[in-house]
């Protein structure tokens, strides 16, 4: 069985969230970049134990993205993984990103695609069902746990107020989140092991992007805390009943 | 042209986040001086004329044995052949559990730009631009979509239900229902409980409570409030919480009305999946917590003490006791 684990690059989650070129770019002067905690944390971690169960798996981690990419794949693969792919091409917008992620689908051969169920900067939470409809694939979305038996993938995932279990026979495409596998921090063997694996790198295929970010923004920001004091808890309620009206 | 609303249920009853797509496509389809339309796929028990008070004028209503249960292959192939039959612009969909499978499979199939995590209608003076949050909220962009067609996915929480009086004709349609290659085998859902992501009030609590034995307090607090609870993440990772409470940018995100945070340091990665809340209240012994920055009233003091005093306040104020 082959599984692909898409693999997207993020800010850290303390960077500083600024835009430059009239609001229209993400600043990234001094920003540190990770693996998207989705990717990295459920969809990658539960790929590598599925293998460590049944070694005749192969996983193979996929990034759209440009050379600049290359430290946080090698991070990937020290996690586990057999080889990359990296896709070279600037990720314009979550169509074109699909885009290249079903083609490498279709000629590698995939049963099982896994991703993050969103990443922590575009909170698009696209590519999975993107990816699905372009091969025709089944999706679950939110997806809390995750089991293989022979030809049929049973996926726990989210509903409104509870989970539910479904089967589904593979190929499918399953968006990971929470719930699925525990994190974790990679080994001296796998950091080594991590610099001699495979890292292949494709061209793009043509797609034209359906969408694009005019402009950036930030919130407002807040007026700042009416504190009150430990012996006044009346007066905070009566706060929020009459002046927020939110009791 | 029309604008086609995809209207979701639990249980046979319309989910809140649909009331809020329904009338959230109605004043874009008055915008757009065109018409709203919404689609049901499978069965519910309420009465869908009734639809029309957020401003819908017509609902389809699909029933087949292979829509019973939710499978996003299967909905996508039968919402697109709607979207082609009334000759549908524009798709809303609640941004929820359902709509985060469906909207980006729709996009590809029918050539509609997306935009995911909608929080306003859109600017249509200059094309069509959809403001959106990014970076777990910490930031928005303006989204322009460049396609014919186009696909949003409205944030739960993020506009208001409007309710008026007209009455919606229901319809069905005739449609190629392919069978599900997924196949449902247990469900567990906890029902009355109030939804994390669709309710109005969050109580949330984090390590300063110690230990799970001491969340009756919280428990309590949120019941008189009629509220969902969550929780920060380290508290779901030791296990002292269930997964589904955490909240924060790697958990669920929230836009509640009130979110009342307890014994949580107000890390910016929490910050991040919280911050849309209209309201955030503060209860933490040390001053200098940063969640104070971010919020709107705060107590500094011991949870201890003051949440069993929250609540008999709030009882008091609702008459219940
Ligand atoms: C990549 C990444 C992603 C993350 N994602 C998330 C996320 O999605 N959500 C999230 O929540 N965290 C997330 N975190 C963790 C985050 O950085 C913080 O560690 C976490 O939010 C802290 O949880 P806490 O506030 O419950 O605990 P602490 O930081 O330990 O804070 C406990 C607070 O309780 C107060 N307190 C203690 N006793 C009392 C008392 N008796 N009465 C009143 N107050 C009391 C203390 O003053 C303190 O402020 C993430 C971290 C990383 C690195």
């Amino acid at each position: 069985m082959k599984i692909l684990v898409c693999i997207s690059k993020t800010p850290d989650t303390t960077a500083k969230i600024a835009f430059t070129d009239n609001n229209t770019k993400f600043a990234e002067a001094g920003v540190q970049w990770i693996i998207n905690p989705y990717d990295e944390w459920y969809a990658l971690v539960r790929a590598i134990e599925l293998k460590e169960a049944n070694p005749a798996i192969t996983i193979h981690l996929l990034h759209v993205g440009g050379t600049d990419s290359e430290p946080i794949i090698r991070k990937a693969l020290a996690l586990g993984g057999d080889e990359a792919i990296r896709v070279n091409a600037d990720p314009t917008d979550s169509y074109f990103v699909a885009a290249q992620i079903a083609e490498v689908v279709r000629s590698g051969g995939y049963d099982l695609v896994l991703t993050g169920k969103e990443t922590i900067d575009y909170n698009n939470g696209a590519i999975g069902g993107m990816v699905a409809e372009l091969l025709d694939f089944p999706y679950v979305a939110l997806a809390t746990g995750l089991n293989v038996e022979g030809s049929t993938a049973t996926v726990k995932r989210e509903i409104e107020g509870g989970e539910e279990t479904v089967e589904v026979s593979l190929p499918v495409v399953v968006g990971c989140q929470k719930g699925m596998a525990e994190a974790r921090i990679p080994n001296m063997r796998g950091i080594m092991a991590a610099r001699t694996k495979p890292l292949k790198v494709t061209e793009p295929v043509a797609a034209e992007p359906l969408t694009l970010v005019a402009e950036f923004g930030m919130p407002p920001a807040k007026a700042g805390v009416k504190l009150l004091s430990a012996d006044n808890v009346e007066e905070l309620v009566r706060l929020l009943h009459e002046e927020a009206r939110v009791i | 042209m029309s604008v086609l609303i995809f209207i979701d249920h639990t249980s046979g009853m319309i989910k809140k986040a649909s009331r809020e797509a329904i009338s959230y496509g109605a004043q874009l389809a008055a915008q757009l001086g065109t018409t709203a339309e919404g689609v049901l796929l499978g069965n519910v028990a309420e009465d869908l004329s009734a639809l029309g008070q957020h401003g819908v004028q017509k609902v389809y209503h699909l029933q087949h044995t292979n829509l019973d249960h939710f499978d996003a292959q299967v909905y996508t192939k039968v919402l697109a052949q709607v979207a082609d039959q009334t000759g549908a612009q524009v798709l809303v969909f609640s941004n929820n559990t359902s709509g985060k499978a469906l909207a980006p499979a729709l996009s590809v199939r029918l050539k509609a730009g997306l935009v995911s995590g909608a929080v306003s209608l859109p600017d249509t003076s200059n094309g069509f631009v959809v403001k959106k949050n990014v970076f777990s909220g910490k930031a928005f962009a303006n989204v322009a979509v460049t396609t014919e067609r186009k696909v949003i996915a409205l944030n739960v929480n993020a506009f208001t239900i409007t309710t008026g009086t007209g009455t919606a004709e229901v319809a069905s349609l005739n449609v190629d229902v392919p069978a599900p290659k997924t196949r449902v085998i247990s469900k567990d859902k906890s029902s009355g409980k109030v939804t994390l992501s669709e309710a109005e009030v969050v109580v949330s609590a984090g390590r300063g409570l110690k230990g799970p034995e001491n969340w009756g307090i919280v428990e309590e607090l949120a019941t008189a409030l009629d509220a969902a609870l969550a929780c920060s993440r380290p508290v779901a990772d030791a296990h002292w919480r269930p997964h589904s409470e955490h909240v924060g940018q790697t958990g669920v995100a929230i836009a509640p009305n009130l979110y009342v945070a307890a014994g949580i340091s107000g890390a910016i990665q929490h910050l991040a999946g919280v911050n849309r809340s209209k309201v955030i209240v503060v209860i933490n012994k040390d001053p200098e917590a940063p969640f104070f920055k971010a919020a709107d009233y705060g107590i500094v003091g011991d949870v201890f003490e003051i949440l069993p005093k929250f609540t008999e306040a709030v009882k008091k104020v609702k008459g219940v006791a």
